[in-house]
């Protein structure tokens, strides 16, 4: 399988402070990651910082095999203009724990905006794709309603079928039923889990160790800024060998 | 059930609601004709006054005072989307990464709204003393005394002035918008000014415009400034008017009635564009 997401030395400073300290990751096409740890350990920081919302200072991140914010040009890396770095960000879906819809926009409309504006397809055929995805995730009857008129569950299930929209190569969760209202939650995961069955690339930050669990390939645990350990979640979650890790898992379930 | 409960020496009904009776606001009586008074001493003395309420009538709709409010009425709307042109480039500057604009907006606002408007008319109006000719080179070149009118005079003055007020009034706007807005833009591929364009503004809109409101009704009264560098309108007119017949409160009061009309009008205005820019707010 090919690498999808390749991480290499990749630190990062908001000024002196070192959030992230040297991480090196890969995730192959079709993996599902989760990223979990204490909050501060720079999981957030680390997904931000492979759709470049956020720049590291060292290392770098391969997208497709492509690196994401330089080009390669006589052996420097010349930072790449803005445009361009849009054009990669628009192949990488996000969803944000405090899923961040469009409030002046109707869910349809939340859905098509990026599709016509950003790809600059047909308004006739951006609704006919938004409409499958609304029916997607459960939502066909809401295309009309503002976010305020729906349901937090409902409104990141708008948000994941808008990050869809852009038809990404990769889907990158920022604690998305974080949240969430208890009972919520699950029909959130629930869009997540037929998503990842759909073969989709997902690197999911979560407290959700149940999701973990049962979907992902691999659980990644990070603390203060590094990947502590990493590895398949039955050995990861059951039997942890570092003792950050056994602890923080530990505290989690109780 | 019984129909009655008996509740220590009270009855209640059989609904089980007991009458009730509403306190007397005998303060509120007391302050209402309180204020009811007054406005009828001041309206009756206005009314016995020495004012002629029939010249007030014949002049309202003058040729004059009309070309007048005309002339107001042309004047405050371009004026004002020069100041919002100007405002939103300065407040986009201010807010730049780029150190040299956003510093030159901070020194554009601080003189445009540290100086007195009346003062910043004057300037314009007599700026042909400092470049007596407005040339560009091989195209053309003209003497300022011709293009520096009263008209354009005042378009400039208080327009430049009204930029500086309304810079802060977007940048006020802008910030309120919840920052996962712009990032979750940016996530979808979409840049700056398409983000500003298409998420940002249309949000920050609704904190805008309530101020912009204000600052429009600043305008259209500001526009009588102009009457001091000759250009006509409403108090301009009512001025000329008074100084040859002298019925100065009856034109005074004239122009008071324009002004309240037009601003009236915005009131009205603003209402439904707030109502428009709600869209999606409504429940919360």
């Amino acid at each position: 399988m090919t690498n999808k997401v390749e991480i290499r030395c990749l630190s990062k400073f908001f000024g002196s402070v070192q959030v992230l300290h040297g991480i090196d990751l890969t995730v192959k096409q079709g993996e599902i990651v989760c990223l979990i740890g204490p909050s501060g350990s720079g999981k957030s920081t680390l997904l931000r910082c492979i759709n470049q919302l956020e720049g590291a200072q060292e290392g770098i991140v391969r997208v497709d095999g492509v690196i994401q914010g330089w080009s390669v040009k006589n052996g420097k890396l010349h930072e790449l203009s803005s445009r361009e770095v849009i054009a990669q960000r628009s192949h990488i879906g996000m969803v944000f724990q405090r899923f961040n819809l469009f409030p002046h926009l109707t869910a349809l409309e939340n859905i098509i905006e990026a599709p016509i504006h950003v790809r600059g397809i047909r308004r006739a055929d951006a609704i006919e794709h938004a409409c499958e995805l609304l029916t997607n995730v459960g939502l066909e009857s809401k295309r009309e309603a503002y976010p305020s008129e729906l349901s937090g569950g409902q409104q990141q299930r708008v948000a994941i079928a808008r990050a869809l929209a852009m038809k990404p190569r990769l889907m990158l969760f920022d604690e998305p039923t974080s949240a969430l209202d208890p009972e919520l939650v699950s029909e959130v995961l629930n869009v997540m889990k037929s998503l990842a069955e759909s073969g989709m690339t997902m690197i999911v930050v979560t407290h959700e160790l149940g999701f973990a669990r049962e979907v992902a390939d691999r659980v990644v645990f990070m603390d203060q800024g590094r990947i502590v350990e990493d590895g398949p979640p039955e050995e990861l979650l059951t039997s942890p060998k570092n003792s950050r890790t056994k602890s923080f898992i530990s505290s989690v379930l109780q | 059930m019984k129909e009655e409960v008996t509740m220590g020496n009270i009855s209640i009904a059989g609904n089980g609601e007991l009458e009730r009776v509403q306190r007397k606001h005998y303060g509120r009586y007391a302050s209402g004709i309180l204020v009811l008074l007054l406005v009828f001493l001041v309206v009756r003395a206005f009314y016995n006054g020495m004012i002629d309420w029939n010249i007030v009538g014949e002049f309202l709709t003058a040729q004059s005072i009309i070309e007048g409010l005309l002339k107001t009425i042309v004047m405050a709307p371009l004026a004002m989307l020069l100041g919002l042109v100007l405002g939103l480039a300065i407040a986009l500057m201010r807010m730049s990464q780029n150190p040299v604009c956003s510093t030159f907006a901070i020194g554009y606002m601080w003189l445009f709204r540290g100086s007195p408007q009346l003062l910043q008319l004057f300037l314009w109006y007599n700026i042909a003393l400092v470049f007596p000719t407005i040339t560009i080179p091989y195209l053309f070149s003209i003497p300022t005394i011709q293009v520096m009118t009263p008209f354009v005079a005042t378009l400039l003055g208080l327009g430049i002035c009204q930029s500086a007020y309304t810079a802060e009034v977007f940048r006020a706007g802008i910030i309120s918008v919840d920052r996962g807005q712009g990032e979750a833009a940016a996530a979808l591929g979409m840049g700056g000014g398409l983000s500003m364009r298409r998420i940002i503004l249309p949000q920050a809109m609704r904190s805008i415009v309530p101020p912009v409101g204000n600052e429009f009704i600043g305008m259209v009264k500001a526009t009588s400034l102009a009457s001091a560098i000759q250009y006509t309108e409403i108090l301009n007119a009512a001025q000329r008017i008074y100084y040859v017949n002298n019925y100065v409160i009856e034109l005074l009061i004239v122009a008071t009635v324009w002004y309240l009309f037009i601003v009236s009008l915005l009131t009205i205005g603003q209402n439904f564009l707030e109502r428009h820019l709600g869209r999606g707010f409504e429940r919360r």
